[in-house]
C-alpha cells in the first residue's frame, strides 16, 4: 500500500509530531554535578568556558579517520603493521595522533581468525582513534550477546563469519583498549593509502563488519 | 610520547618497579579464575569466575581498580593478563565453533594455577 494510498484513506488526518524533547531538560544528580563543578573551576579561574567548548569540540572532531589511516598503513608496510601489533599506541603516535596513556591493543584479522571487540562491564572503547562509541556498542543487548552468541550478533550486522574461522572476541575489562584490523581487501592492489583508509570503517575496526570494496 | 613517558603516566609520578606485585605468571600457563563474588568495584567479569583458561600475554603492571574506584592509591601496582578462554568452557550451551574463544583481561589476584584453585 503506497504511502499516498494510505493518506486518501484519512483525509482528515493531520501530521502534528509533537516537538522532540531535549535529552538535557532534566536536571539529574549528575547534570547538577557537572554544571556546579563547571561553574565553580571557572569562577576560580582553573579553566575558562572556552577551554570547555574547545575539550567539547575536540572530543566531537575525533573519528574513526584515525584509526583507518593506521590500518592503511600497516596493509602498505610490513614493518609498520609489526610495529602495529607490538604497541598499538607507539604505532598510532608514530603518524601523528597523540593517543596520552592509552594502551592499545591491535588485533589483526586473518582469513583463520576473526577478531571483534566488546566492553562487557561498562563501554570502553578507544575513542582516541574511533572517535565516539555508536550507540549499540553500549547497549545492554549488544554487551551481553556478542560475548556468548558472537556468531549471531555478527550476522545480525550482516557480517556471516564462516565455520572454519576462529572467532575471538576481546573484552575490554580493565585498562587496555582494541582495535580491529581487518583483512586488506581482493583487487586493491595498487591503491594509495587515502583510498585504501576509505574502506575501513568504524564497524570494521570493532570487527562487526569487514573491510569491504563494497563500503568505500 | 615514547613508551618509558607514556608509563610513567599512567601511575603515579613516583611509581617504581618497587610498587608492583611481581608477575606469578607466563604465556601458556593454564589457569583459574576465582569463583569469588565480593562487594564493591570489581573487573572481572562474573561470566569468567571459576573458569579455566590460559595466560595470553602480560599487559603490565597496574594500580588495583577495585581501590582506585574508593579513590585509594591502589598500590602496589598489579600484574594484569589477558586470559583466553574457550567458550565452549565459558557457555554450556555454546552454539558456535568449537575453537571459538573470549579473551578478558584479568588482575593477577583473581587468578590461580589451574588444579590448584582455592
Amino acid at each position: 500500500m503506497s504511502h499516498e494510498h494510505e493518506h486518501a484513506k484519512e483525509p482528515l488526518h493531520v501530521h502534528r509530531n509533537p516537538p522532540r524533547p531535549d535529552q538535557d531538560d532534566t536536571l539529574t544528580y549528575y547534570r547538577a554535578m557537572e554544571a556546579a563543578v563547571r561553574e565553580l573551576l571557572i569562577d576560580k579561574g582553573v579553566i575558562t568556558a572556552e577551554d570547555v567548548r574547545r575539550q567539547v569540540e575536540d572530543l566531537d572532531g575525533r573519528n574513526a579517520g584515525r584509526g583507518a589511516q593506521m590500518v592503511a598503513r600497516a596493509w602498505l608496510d610490513p614493518a609498520y603493521k609489526e610495529r602495529m601489533l607490538a604497541d598499538g599506541a607507539e604505532a598510532a603516535e608514530e603518524i601523528g595522533f597523540d593517543v596520552g596513556p592509552l594502551k592499545l591493543i591491535v588485533v589483526e584479522n586473518t582469513p583463520g581468525v576473526h577478531n571483534v571487540i566488546v566492553c562487557t562491564l561498562c563501554s570502553c572503547y578507544p575513542r582516541m582513534l574511533l572517535g565516539l562509541p555508536p550507540d549499540w556498542y553500549k547497549s545492554r543487548n549488544y554487551r551481553s550477546r556478542v560475548v556468548r552468541e558472537p556468531r549471531r550478533v555478527l550476522a545480525e550486522f550482516g557480517t556471516v563469519i564462516p565455520d572454519d574461522v576462529q572467532i575471538r572476541v576481546h573484552d575490554s575489562t580493565a585498562d587496555m583498549r582494541y582495535l580491529v584490523a581487518p583483512m586488506r581487501p581482493e583487487g586493491t592492489e595498487n591503491w594509495s593509502e587515502a583510498e585504501l583508509a576509505r574502506l575501513v570503517t568504524r564497524d570494521s575496526m570493532i570487527g562487526v563488519a569487514l573491510a569491504d570494496r563494497a563500503s568505500r | 610520547m615514547n613508551s618509558a613517558a607514556r608509563s610513567k603516566s599512567s601511575g603515579t609520578a613516583k611509581s617504581n618497579v618497587a610498587d608492583a606485585v611481581a608477575p606469578r605468571f607466563h604465556v601458556g600457563d593454564r589457569v583459574t579464575v576465582r569463583a569469588a563474588y565480593p562487594i564493591g568495584h570489581v573487573r572481572t567479569p562474573s561470566y569468567v569466575r571459576g573458569k579455566h583458561g590460559v595466560i595470553e600475554r602480560l599487559c603490565g603492571t597496574y594500580p588495583n581498580p577495585e581501590e582506585l574506584a574508593y579513590a585509594r592509591p591502589g598500590l602496589p601496582k598489579l600484574p594484569l593478563y589477558r586470559v583466553r578462554f574457550l567458550q565452549r568452557d565459558v557457555w554450556p550451551d555454546y552454539t558456535g565453533q568449537p575453537a571459538d574463544v573470549v579473551e578478558v583481561e584479568i588482575y593477577q589476584h583473581w587468578l590461580e594455577t589451574e588444579g590448584q584453585a582455592r
